[in-house]
Formats: C-alpha cells, structure tokens, sequence
C-alpha cells in the first residue's frame, strides 16, 4: 500500500521546490533589497533611471521572486505611534458651516423670533438663543427644515443634524448617524493626510492603518525616533488667512462677536484679534515650496488653486492697506499689511523660520491639514542597533536549536530521524518561503515562534515513527508498517494541530503588532510541518522503501 | 543503537497515586492563585501604562546614581533595573529604566522623555538610549481585557472543538488541564515578579496551544483504545494509552526544549521572559496532560458503547459534524 501515484509526487516535490525558491530572497537580504528599492525609485521617477539605480538594479536578477520577509519594527528600528483622532474637533466645524446656514433663514424671520444670537459651546452642538421665545417652536421648525436625510444602511428616516428646544435657545446636533459618517471620513481623511506626509519624506515600507474607531497606527522603519514623527505628523497644519480687526498684549482681551484672539508665533506677549471667517484655507493651495524671501531669511512660497486665487485676488483688492493674517494651527505665523492687489494667486509665508523649519511647512502645507488634532497613546523608538543586536541573537539560538533538534533526532531515530531532519530543513525553507509570498513581517516574537516551529514541527514526524515503531513490534511487516504508522498517527497528527492552529487564529486576530507576527509565524509553521510530515517525509520514506526494500526496519 | 529517553515497553500505573499528583497540582494552583493576589503581577508598561528607556552605556550602570539624577524631575515612580546577558561586551552596561504612567490619557511627551534623557546624559556621557516606549493609561487598560479576552477565547474554543471531536468528557479533562496551566504559568511570574507584558500573553496562548497539543494525542490513543479493548477498565485504557504514547510525549517535549532553551540561554535579553513562560509552560503543559486531563477524564467516566448510532460521533475524522 506504499502507492503514492506519479501526480502526487510530482506536485508534492512542485510545492517544496515553489517554497524553496520564494525563500531564497531571503538569504540574499541586502542584495535582494537594494534591487527592490531600485525598482521602487525608478517607478517612482516615472520609469527615469541613473546608473546608480540601474547598478543597484542588477543586484539581483528580475526573474527570480523578489520578495522579501519584512522584518518588523523590532528588528529594524524606527518608530511606531498609535495616535487617537479627536473626532469631535469636526463637529465644531459643521456646527460653524450648519450656522452659515441657519443664520439668514433665522434672520428672515426677525419679526417673529427676535434677535438671534449664537451661544458659543465646547461640546459640538450650535446653540442659538432667541429674543423672543413665543413662537419658538416654529423657529425650530424653520430650521429642522434645513436638515437633509443621511443614507445609511440600517437608519432611514435620519436626517444630519436634530432641533430641539431647551428653554430660550434653540439646539442643534449631529444625529448619532452623521456623526459616524463624520468620524468615518475624519479617519479616513487623517489617513490619507498622514499617508502623504510620511510619502514625502520617504522612507522605506510605512504602516500607516486604521485602528479600531478613531484610532491610527503609524509604523515607519528607519525614522531615528518617534518625537521627530509626532513632529511629522502630530501638526494639524490648518492654515487660514483671515483678516485681522486690531493687535494687542493683553491676552484677557474680550475679541467681540464673531472674532478671535490669537497669539502670535514668534512675539511673545503679542495677539491679534481676527475676524472668524477666513478669506482663503490651506484647502485651496494647490503647492508649496520652500525659498527665501527678498532678504534671504527662509520663507515658503505657495499657489493657490483659481478658486483660492480669486477670493485671496478680491480680498486684496478691496482692503488695500489693512493687514490680514497667516494662521498655523491657531497662531498667528505673520500679519503682513496688504501693500497692493495681489493677482495670480501666489504668495510667500515669510516668518522666523529656519531652513528646516521652512521646509516642514511646505511639506506640511502641500500635504494638506489633517482633519482634527490627535492625540498620541503609544509610541515607541526602537534603536535600528538594537534591532540588529536581535536579529544577531535571534540567528545564533536559532542555528543552536536547529542544530540541537537535528543531532537528538539523528540519535534517536537513526536513518528515520534524517529523513526527519530533511524535512524539517525543508519546513523551516518553506516557512520562510510563505511568510516572503504573502509579505508577511518579522518580529522578535516571530523567530521565537519559528524556533518553537523547530521543536515542534518534529512532532508529527515523532507520532508517526512510534507508531511504526509500535506496528512493528506487533510483528508486521515493513511495508505494513510503515503504512499504518502513517494512516493511524493521521488523526493525532490533525487533532493536535488543528487546536494549536485554532489558538494561533484566536491571537492573530485579537493580537496586535509583535504579537500577531508571532501568531503568524506560529499558524504557518504548523501548516509547513503538517504538510511536510504526512507528505514530504512520506514521498522520501516510500521512495527509499521502494529502491531498498528492507527485509527489516529499523526505527 | 538509539538513544531512548524512554525505555520500550514501560507498563507505569499514572493512576497510583492519583490523589497525590491532583493533590499537588490543587495546592499549586491555590498557591498561584494567593501569590497572584498578595505579590499580583509585576505589569509592562503594555499593561499598567508608563514609559521605558533602555540605556546603554560604555560605563558601568550605577542604578543609584541614575535615580539620582532622575529624582529631581518629580515624575513618580521610576524603577531601574540593570540588564544582564551574555552577548554584552565588556562595553556594554544596559539598564531599563521605568517611569509610571503620567496625567491623562496620552503616552509621556517629548519633553520629559528628554528631560529624562538629558538628566542621564549629565551624569553619564557615553550612554545611549536604543530604545524609547511609552504606552498611555487609555491603551494599556484596554490591552489587558483584550489579553483576557483572548486566552478565554482561546479555551472557549478548545472546548468546543474537543467537544465536537471526541466527547464532552474529553474536553472537560483538557479543559481543567489548561485552566491549570494558565494558572501556574501566572503564578510562577507572580511569585518571582517576573515583567508580564504584552509578548507573555502570546506564550500564554502558546502554552495553551501547547498543552492541548499532548492533551490530544494521549485523547486519540485513549479513543483508539476504548474501541479496540471494549471490556477493559477504563483506568486501564488509560493507562495503556498514556504508556503507549510515553515515548512520543517525552520526544516532543525534549527537542521542544531544546529549542527554547537555545534562545532562552542566546535570544537576548529582550525576549528571555516570553521564553521563560514558554519553557515553564512546555514543562507543565507535559505534566498536565498526563496527571491533570488524564485523571479528571479517569474520574469523569466515559460513555463505552459504540454500538449506538450516534457512536460514530467524534471517532473519524470527518464526521466532526456529526
């Protein structure tokens, strides 16, 4: 019964060559690594390459797999931030937009509400308190009108924002639906801000994902530390032009309705009282680069798109001689006076900056505003030697034990325990082959649980090789043993993986970054040495069955 | 000749003395159980918050003269620990240092981390900071349900997928034997305040994972057994089964072993505790499959008649739906 039809050793030996040979990127690391960020750089220029890139290219031939094992943020270096985004910062702003709105429908209908006047708030709601409270009730219908209704998949009837009545105010809110389409789109945005800026600066495979509800996890190998990516990321970079009303030192100035007090970024003790709404945002830039102004001292210059270009043009025409100011995140960098009309629609930020500072900016700027402040939970700065230094251990105790593992096995099974010890060199090569195939990355934990893949992976091969040891001592035959030792372990063999697999699931999804690498490592191995064990080892015992055929077995 | 850790043939009663091994395995358990409650485990940063800083330094580490230069800053407790292994050179003096977790929910900020950095360096010009944690109270409290969460589940499901593939008395016996393992793995790191973070847990689902593994190997022979021998006692089953897998269960533990102990003694400092848990684990996990599942299957009972139609149930591969 030592059959194993033609087709299924062709396709068994088709497998292991196929993981051998998506695992040989891997012994070639910086060789095949430096092609593949050749082959990034040139995609990047748009197909232009130079001799470096191309030499670089050649490192390693185009038609072998090229890719690689990642390895984690543990074993490189670099930074990793988990950021929460304060979601309701946006609410404030729809509550502004939403005013805009109600406002002339409110004012129309003076004569039977009477003055109207909008009560500031902290918490995300637009509350509005009326002069005359007989007919509030149709006020609040006025603008219970104006709410439009939100597609969802479960909510109908929902409109975007709720009315109600608390004694001489009228209060507006976000319905709970709108305030999840709101986070979603926040997070959404945050992330295709964050994924900009960390583009920009260029470094090698980021993480940047979506975490939970309102949270973000950004990995960046390679980046000296996690403060110098919290200054990356970690400004909003709202930038606003609005018109400034008067400067002052007192920072207890009442500003008066519908402006701001601002301070200043670079004099102390100076503040300037703006008006609310801006005449131009960083959402009409179109580019941003840094220079130097007409003396020299580091400056940015920017464009804006022909919307941004018409409004900053008209603005500056009609206030010819009063300032206006550039605001950063709620400061003001600079209030120029408006010498003349300023077609065309460019500009130049001039401040104190430095070189460097000048440069962030216009990264900053191009790159866009992040919806809403974030906060940071976790981060973490992994030194890159530090994570050389666990590589280093990791490759050393993992020769040591597959060593150990291949010496007590040849000891213990003789000629059985080799075929063992071929195998699982040829699950360790398949392992790694796997984790290059789907991109998988590489932790500390990781190698501990390819270590632990070595110590256990000889376990189905152990069950297997009792039981024949057991078989025949029963007094079967060779063959006859061989073939139930392989047909009875079957189903210890699946029983117990299948459970330690179930575990490695539960990790991999309720794990989080080396932990889940560690599942992972763990889940793969065991699918490397099951199929190595009740296939591989058998294809080699039945072919040296079928050339020897041994009168007697020796386990 | 081959190397045996085992000999041929060994005939052992397991059950003997069963009243003294499950005796031994409760008094450890309670053991565990008041060590966790009096000492309670000595929490990463994963899990309590808080901020760590390993420094290296070409001087030797003086952890006086570091919470002295420390103190002034206020920033509560801080704990430092000297780090030892023998990859370090000469050169080579690295310490932890641990800084309790600061108002709100954020991770510490950039200025105290250089603050704490800058108070080293005073003392200590040579020394280097390879890497800088920091988790804030929100996170970590969240990390250690999601750390409950995901060994119960992780049993959860063992039980039932036992349940399905053999009976409910089998996934019972492994059940207990896990719930023991997890219990002495917490225990051992209560007692010796061993540093519990994120990693223990993945070795705790692997010792689970572990355990189970030779939990159901000796399971399948005992099935195996209950079939081919209908008459015999059901102690006796049992103590065949575990006898007849002796063997296997000592090999795979040894190199298992062999393996960790490679990366216990030469992995780094850095993973030696996930090793550590994983060796104690591994250790106990073996003794419990044997002494601990064996012995509450033995006084659970098994129903023995397979001639019913629902006999097939959980005796082939296969049919698990069943």
């Amino acid at each position: 019964m030592l059959n194993i039809s033609i087709f299924k050793r062709v396709v068994i030996i088709l497998v292991v060559v196929a993981g051998l040979v998506y695992a040989m990127p891997n012994l070639f690391y910086p060789r095949v690594e430096t092609h593949n960020d050749a082959v990034v750089a040139i995609e990047r220029a748009g197909g232009e390459t130079t001799p470096e890139l191309e030499a670089d290219l050649s490192a390693w031939p185009n038609w072998l797999p090229s890719s690689l094992v990642n390895l984690g943020l543990d074993l490189r270096g670099g930074a990793h931030l988990l950021a929460e985004v304060q979601v309701q910062d946006v609410y404030k702003q729809r509550m502004d937009s939403i005013w805009q709105e109600v406002f002339p429908v409110l004012r129309d209908a003076r004569d039977i509400v009477g003055t109207i006047r909008r009560v500031p708030t902290e918490d995300g709601t637009l509350r509005v308190r009326l002069g005359d409270t007989t007919n509030i009730n149709d006020a609040a219908q006025l603008v219970r009108a104006l709410a439009t209704p939100v597609v969802t998949i479960t909510g109908t009837g929902s409109t975007n924002f709720t009315v109600n009545v608390e004694g001489d105010e009228i209060v507006v809110e976000l319905s709970e639906a709108e305030k999840l389409a709101t986070d979603d789109r926040t997070i959404q945005q945050s992330l295709e801000i964050i994924r900009r800026r960390v583009d920009e600066v260029g470094t090698r495979e980021p993480t940047i994902q979506r975490q939970g509800e309102d949270r973000i996890l950004i990995q960046v190998p390679g980046l000296g530390s996690a403060d110098e990516l919290k200054a990356l990321i970690g400004t909003t970079a709202q930038l606003t032009f609005q018109p400034v009303v008067s400067r002052t030192t007192d920072p207890n100035q009442a500003p008066g309705p519908n402006n701001t007090l601002m301070p200043s970024i670079d004099e102390e003790g100076v503040y300037y009282v703006l008006e609310d709404v801006p005449v131009v945002t960083g959402e009409d830039l179109v580019d941003a680069q840094p220079s130097f102004d007409q003396n020299g001292r580091p400056a940015v210059n920017f464009r804006f798109n022909p919307h941004g270009a018409r409004l900053f043009g008209d603005y500056t025409a009609e206030n010819v001689g009063s300032p206006f100011a550039i605001v950063l995140d709620n400061e003001v960098i600079s209030a120029p006076r408006i010498n003349e009309h300023i077609p065309g629609g460019s500009g130049i930020i001039t401040g104190n900056f430095n070189v460097e500072e000048s440069t962030n900016l216009a990264v900053l700027l191009r790159a866009g505003a992040l919806p809403a402040e974030m906060t940071f939970l976790e981060e973490r700065t992994i030194g890159p030697e530090l994570g050389a230094d666990s590589i280093a251990a990791g490759e050393i105790a993992s020769v040591v034990a597959f060593a150990g593992v291949l010496i007590f096995m040849a000891l213990s099974y003789g000629w059985f325990g080799i075929i063992a010890n071929i195998a699982l060199i040829l699950n360790v090569a398949m392992l790694f082959g796997l984790l290059s195939a789907i991109g998988a990355t590489l932790t500390l934990p990781g190698i501990a649980g390819i270590v632990l893949t070595i110590g256990m992976a000889v376990d189905a091969n152990v069950l297997v090789f009792e039981r024949i040891r057991e078989e025949l001592k029963n007094k079967r035959g060779p063959a006859r043993a061989i073939d139930l030792g392989y047909e009875k372990a079957l189903s210890a063999i699946i029983d117990a993986n299948i459970t330690t697999f179930l575990t490695a699931g539960i990790l991999f999804i309720m794990g989080s970054g080396p932990v889940r690498g560690f599942a992972v490592t763990l889940g793969l191995g065991l699918i490397t040495s099951v199929f190595t064990a009740i296939f591989v080892t058998r294809l080699i015992v039945v072919i040296w069955f079928e050339r020897r055929r041994p009168k007697t077995l020796e386990v | 000749m081959r190397l045996k850790l085992v000999p041929d043939n060994t005939n052992i009663d397991f059950f003997a003395r069963s009243w003294l091994s499950l005796g031994f395995s409760g008094a450890m358990m309670v053991i565990s159980v008041v060590a966790f409650l009096v000492f309670g485990l000595n929490f990463g940063i994963d899990f309590r918050g808080g901020t760590t800083i390993r420094t290296e330094s070409t001087q030797p580490v003086d952890v006086g003269a570091y919470r002295d230069a420390i103190a002034p800053l206020g920033l509560g407790d801080v704990a430092i620990s000297e780090v030892f292994d023998p990859s370090f050179g000469p050169d080579e003096n690295v310490a932890m240092v641990r800084i309790q977790a600061q108002d709100g929910d954020e991770a510490i900020s950039v200025e105290t981390v250089q603050a704490v950095e800058d108070a080293l360096t005073g003392y200590d010009p040579s020394i280097t900071f390879p890497s800088v944690e920091s988790v804030g109270p929100k996170v970590s409290g969240e990390l250690i349900w999601t750390a409950i969460e995901a060994v119960a589940a992780a049993i959860a499901t063992v039980l039932v997928y036992i349940w399905l593939r053999f009976e409910w008395q089998f996934s019972l016996g492994a059940v207990i034997a896990l719930i023991h393992d997890v219990t002495l793995t917490i225990g051992v790191f209560s007692l010796f305040q061993i540093q519990f973070g994120l990693p223990i847990i993945a070795a705790l689902l692997t010792i689970v994972g572990y355990s189970l593994n030779d939990t159901v190997v000796v399971f399948d022979r005992v099935r195996e057994n209950l079939r081919r021998f209908k008459k015999l006692d059901l102690k006796e089953v049992l103590n065949l089964s575990i006898n007849e897998t002796l063997s296997r269960t000592f090999m795979t533990s040894f190199t298992t072993l062999i393996a960790l102990i490679a990366l216990f003694v030469l992995g780094g400092d850095v993973i030696r505790n996930f090793v550590f848990a994983m060796i104690w684990g591994v250790v106990v996990g073996t003794y419990s499959s044997v002494f601990v599942a064996s012995a509450f299957l033995l006084r659970l009972g098994v129903k023995r008649d397979w001639s019913k139609p629902d006999a097939e149930a959980g005796t082939q591969f296969g049919n698990a739906e069943n």
